[in-house]
């Protein structure tokens, strides 16, 4: 029997401290539009998002309705148009183009997937497709690129991060009139994984069913609310009060997914456990390390309080839902998370301490505003630290970072919604230009003799 | 096949009749009803069969959230899935 305080709890979760399923993302492979002419392709890749994805929104709706829980986000991923566009043997920009109009007719607000893998090397059709991400992000609204440049196994490709600072600055440049926006839609990852329901980083990858639907939830704000009851409780005991709300937030994942899966006909993938910040107040995952007892987040502990947080989401999340995967882990973007930006305003959280707090948590450097005539190749280095990072860990790392064109420190950008605004955070002046310019691979990490 | 309506807010004369006659225009039938006042709120708790419904999910959701806006209460409408999911292994 359901229980009056069980329902209160619930119902105080969602209205007061902003509890959200924050994406439901379909997967759909698009291999089967591989085509030669590049129009045939586009057709067939409007076709088949289109045919697809027909009532992902509308299903969408229904659930948030029946279940009183805000879904935030609809959205697509596909396979990485860097294999469906090789065949083309021209700029892929054109599928760019499709996805957009795609996106916008089945009414998703984001749409992933105009991505390249080069961990190890480039095919001619991965080169094509990074040359065209600037224009095809300043000439479409909806479309997310994103390009994996390293991994575990392979190591880090260093002429691929070499290009990416490149293509970063040239994103900002060709958008200057949208607050540089086109670099918040191009993440760089190492570790990409292939069933990620996030973006600007989602894509379908190969080895995914035809279609699939996978979640994310989200809830900063319940984690932070439960341990504001625990003021004088020890460590152990903050770990378990996350875990446990941990729990309860993913268990609504899990149904979300498992009805959505069942109307919409295409099966089930993952629940990304996540705690995914808004700029909203009180859905912020700084305050909860501000609540577990930092007076700033990015003061000294703040690692330490992350990392807690980070494998207790996971430790709770994990027995609430059937099969786990994407990034899973706290995100710390930067202009998405209230707590955040206050604490780069007042410079406690400084960009080597966010990269601290990367190796113990979901993603990496997300959403940072840097100078606005910071050089091509200290974005790369940036890269080049983050992917190491990633590499060596096994985990994840990614960047999304944005030049803020004609800015400097002490300016903002402010892109509304749920981007937020971010400060101009300051960088090193010293130049690692020589060690970027170098190019090659760096090879993969030793998986044994571990310190 | 349930759902959950909950009322919260200031007490009135004849909330519980109001609301319980808008679930029989519906036809979801009211199958049991806790009324307290709990972390100094007054709510009330309406557990509703659903199954034989006159018209959708949403219409009996849509016509109770404006019931509710009318009496200066707060009515959400929610499917006992999400609490048996979340409260219950």
């Amino acid at each position: 029997m359901i229980n009056v305080y069980d329902i209160l709890e619930t119902i105080r979760m969602i209205q007061d401290d902003c509890l959200d399923i924050r994406t439901i993302t379909m997967g759909i492979s698009l291999l089967d539009c591989i085509d030669s002419d590049i129009d045939k392709a586009c057709e067939k890749v409007y076709n088949k998002i289109t045919s697809k994805a027909k009532d992902l929104v509308k299903v969408g709706e229904q659930i948030e309705k029946e279940l009183g829980i805000p879904i935030i986000n609809k959205r697509i991923s596909v396979t990485p148009i860097a294999i469906v566009s090789a065949a083309c043997k021209c700029s892929p920009v054109k599928f760019a183009y499709a996805m957009d109009r795609a996106a916008k007719d089945v009414g998703v607000n984001l749409i992933g997937g105009y991505s390249a893998l080069v961990p190890k090397g480039f095919s001619d059709g991965d080169i094509e497709l990074i040359k065209s991400i600037p224009e095809a992000l300043a000439n479409t609204e909806r479309v997310c690129s994103s390009v994996n440049i390293g991994s575990t196994k392979t190591g880090i490709n260093l002429d691929a991060v070499k290009m990416m600072g490149g293509i970063i600055r040239e994103c900002a440049e060709t958008t200057v009139d949208q607050a540089c926006f086109g670099a918040a839609k191009l993440v760089v990852f190492c570790n990409a994984v292939e069933d990620n329901p996030f973006m600007a980083g989602a894509f379908h990858g190969v080895g995914e069913p035809e279609c699939m639907i996978n979640v994310g939830v989200s809830g900063p704000g319940v984690v932070r609310a439960a341990l504001r009851k625990y003021p004088d409780a020890d460590i152990t005991a903050i770990s378990d009060v996350i875990k446990e709300i941990s729990y309860k937030i993913t268990r609504v994942g899990q149904l979300v997914g498992t009805i959505a899966s069942e109307r919409l006909g295409v099966p089930f993938g993952i629940v990304d456990l996540s705690l995914a910040p808004t700029p909203a107040v009180g859905d912020s995952v700084a305050h909860i390390l501000e609540e577990i007892g930092l007076e700033k987040c990015g003061t000294h502990g703040t690692t330490a309080c992350l990392a807690l947080l980070n494998d207790a989401v996971k430790k709770g999340g994990v027995m609430a839902c059937s099969r786990i995967g994407g990034l899973s882990g706290a995100f710390i973007p930067v202009s998405e998370d209230a707590g955040m930006i206050d604490a780069a305003k007042s410079g406690a959280l400084c960009i080597e301490k966010l990269e601290a707090m990367t190796a113990v948590c979901s993603v990496g450097l997300d959403m940072i505003v840097v100078p606005g005539d910071t050089p091509a190749d200290t974005l790369s280095a940036i890269i080049a630290d983050e992917a190491a990072i990633g590499m060596v860990n096994s985990k994840t790392t990614a960047v999304r970072i944005i030049p803020a064109i004609g800015k400097q420190v002490g300016e903002e950008l402010d892109w509304g919604g749920l981007f937020g605004c971010g400060p101009v955070m300051p960088l090193k002046k010293e130049s690692p230009s020589k060690f970027i310019n170098r190019g090659g691979q760096i090879p993969a990490p030793l998986h044994s003799l571990k310190n | 096949m349930r759902a959950v309506v909950t009322v919260i807010g200031k007490d009135t004369v004849g909330i519980l009749a109001k609301v319980s006659t808008k679930c029989a225009e519906l036809n979801a039938n009211v199958e049991e009803v806790t009324q307290s006042v709990l972390q100094e709120l007054f709510a009330m708790i309406m557990v509703v069969d659903i199954s034989k419904l006159k018209g959708d999910f949403a219409q009996l959701s849509d016509s109770l959230t404006a019931l509710g806006e009318e009496l200066g209460v707060k009515v959400h409408v929610m499917h006992e899935d999400i609490f048996n999911c979340m409260h219950h292994i």
